[in-house]
């Protein structure tokens, strides 16, 4: 039984294929409408979620299958203290696949270990968020034809920021990949990151705190949100919340081809003024965070186009 | 000064540290056995000063990986026929389990009942874990 936990819990060959799959979804959706028909899909979201729970719901739609689950921790059994394991052992015998999202670090980990199905970490705290990566890999490679040989800046929350810590993760095993760090003092990058993945793999990188002084070399530029709920202060998250802002005067400091995305909801961070910029991707990328979805999903299931 | 009579066959766990005797006692678990158990404490040793030491009398198998976690000075003496026969080499263990809790407040640990606290290695040279949840580090 494959889960996908980590980002890293897939090959680079896996990733290709995933992406390669996604990228015909992309173009044939209609070849893809019936490949589910059956299955259902689990969502067991712990924690409120727009963009993930819909896109992992409208691709299993997509596909004929069907969708049963909750959306946050109130109107599931964890409110009369049911733990995790309990949950999935009786989620397997309802769906086929399950997608968590859960607002404890490894909680979907823990659900694989007692699953009879496929799960997929749909976030899981400040930790990981797979899915989202393959989402980023999709527009990236979408955007630039590949995953190497690129420069690829991280802004905003990148100590909390789970999207970021997978997406560093996943591009650090790409030949030629770059990496500038922009984040505030108080945001950056964890230290096992830093020592773990990216020192150890000799990739070079840069650590700034300034945004426009980096932005002319960047290949992709990846915006994030200061998330108010990864604080525990209130002062702290005030402090930091405005500490990037993308608007166009500093788009104009931007290589003419370089991409801009964002894992969405944004607050701020990128300014309205920015969205019709041809540079602006991530509207695209959220678009596609359904193709990988249903990519990966099909490939789980172990289901293919007759 | 106490006489405890050399082993014949068994094992003997030496040169740990004064006061750290009875833990390691609970961690192999040696209250489970039974055969001869010897704990002695505050021993003399030229090296500390004081020193705790285990003796085991028989033939039996204990997993010692956990010690080369809780102190890498440790020595492990295998005893045939009243003779070292092996020392045994400890290194850190690939997988402690239940060994050290994880201290992350948003690690799924902090509210899930009946979890075992699992920490990886990842680290041999900086003897450093992490949670294999949230992958939080503990520095042995």
């Amino acid at each position: 039984m494959k889960h996908v936990i980590d980002p890293l819990d897939l090959s680079v060959e896996e990733i290709d294929n995933l992406l390669n799959l996604a990228d015909d979804i992309a173009a044939n959706p209609k070849k893809y409408a019936k490949v589910c028909e059956g299955k259902k899909l689990a969502t067991l979201f712990y924690e409120p979620s727009t963009r993930t729970r819909l896109s992992f719901e409208a691709a299993m739609l997509n596909m004929g299958g069907s969708v049963l689950g909750f959306s946050s921790a109130d109107s599931s059994s964890a409110s009369k203290g049911e733990s995790v394991a309990d949950t999935i052992r009786v989620v397997s015998g309802y769906a086929d696949i399950c997608a968590m999202r859960h607002p404890k670090e490894g909680a979907p980990m823990r659900a694989a270990r007692y699953s009879r199905i496929p799960v997929i970490n749909a976030g899981d705290g400040g930790h990981q968020h797979p899915t989202q990566t393959l989402t980023d890999l999709m527009t990236i490679r979408r955007k630039k034809h590949t995953l190497g040989g690129l420069t690829i800046g991280l802004c905003g929350d990148l100590k909390f920021g789970r999207t970021v810590h997978s997406l560093i993760k996943s591009l650090a095993r790409y030949d030629g990949v770059r990496f500038i760090l922009i984040s505030p003092e108080e945001l950056r990058v964890p230290d096992y990151i830093l020592e773990e993945v990216i020192k150890a793999k000799n990739i070079p990188y840069q650590e700034v705190v300034d945004l426009e002084e980096v932005i002319g070399e960047l290949d992709i530029l990846y915006m994030t949100r200061v998330q108010k709920e990864r604080f525990f202060n209130e002062e702290d998250y005030v402090r930091l919340k405005d500490s990037y802002i993308l608007t166009e005067a500093k788009m104009k400091k931007a290589k003419p081809d370089m991409a801009v995305l964002h894992p969405l909801p944004r607050v701020n961070e990128i300014a309205l003024e920015v969205d019709d910029d041809p540079r602006a991707a991530y509207f695209e990328q959220a678009q596609n965070g359904v193709y990988v979805r249903m990519a990966l999903m099909m490939t789980l299931l172990g289901v293919e186009v007759c | 000064m106490l006489n405890i009579d050399s082993l014949q066959k068994g094992i003997v766990i030496d040169h740990i540290e004064a006061g750290m005797g009875m833990k390691i006692y609970d961690l192999l678990k040696l209250d489970e056995l039974d055969c001869c158990v010897a704990l002695i404490k505050n021993a003399r040793s030229s090296k500390h000063g004081k020193k705790d030491i285990i003796k085991i009398e028989g033939d039996i198998t204990i997993d010692f990986e956990i010690l080369g976690f809780i102190d890498p000075n440790i020595t492990i003496d295998v005893i045939d026929d009243g003779k070292i026969v092996e020392k045994k080499k400890l290194v850190l263990p690939e997988v402690l389990t239940n060994v050290i809790k994880c201290k992350n407040p948003r690690c799924i640990t902090s509210i899930e009942e009946e979890i075992d606290h699992i920490f990886r290695l990842c680290d041999s040279e900086k003897r450093r874990y992490r949670c294999i949840y949230c992958e939080q580090e503990y520095q042995a």
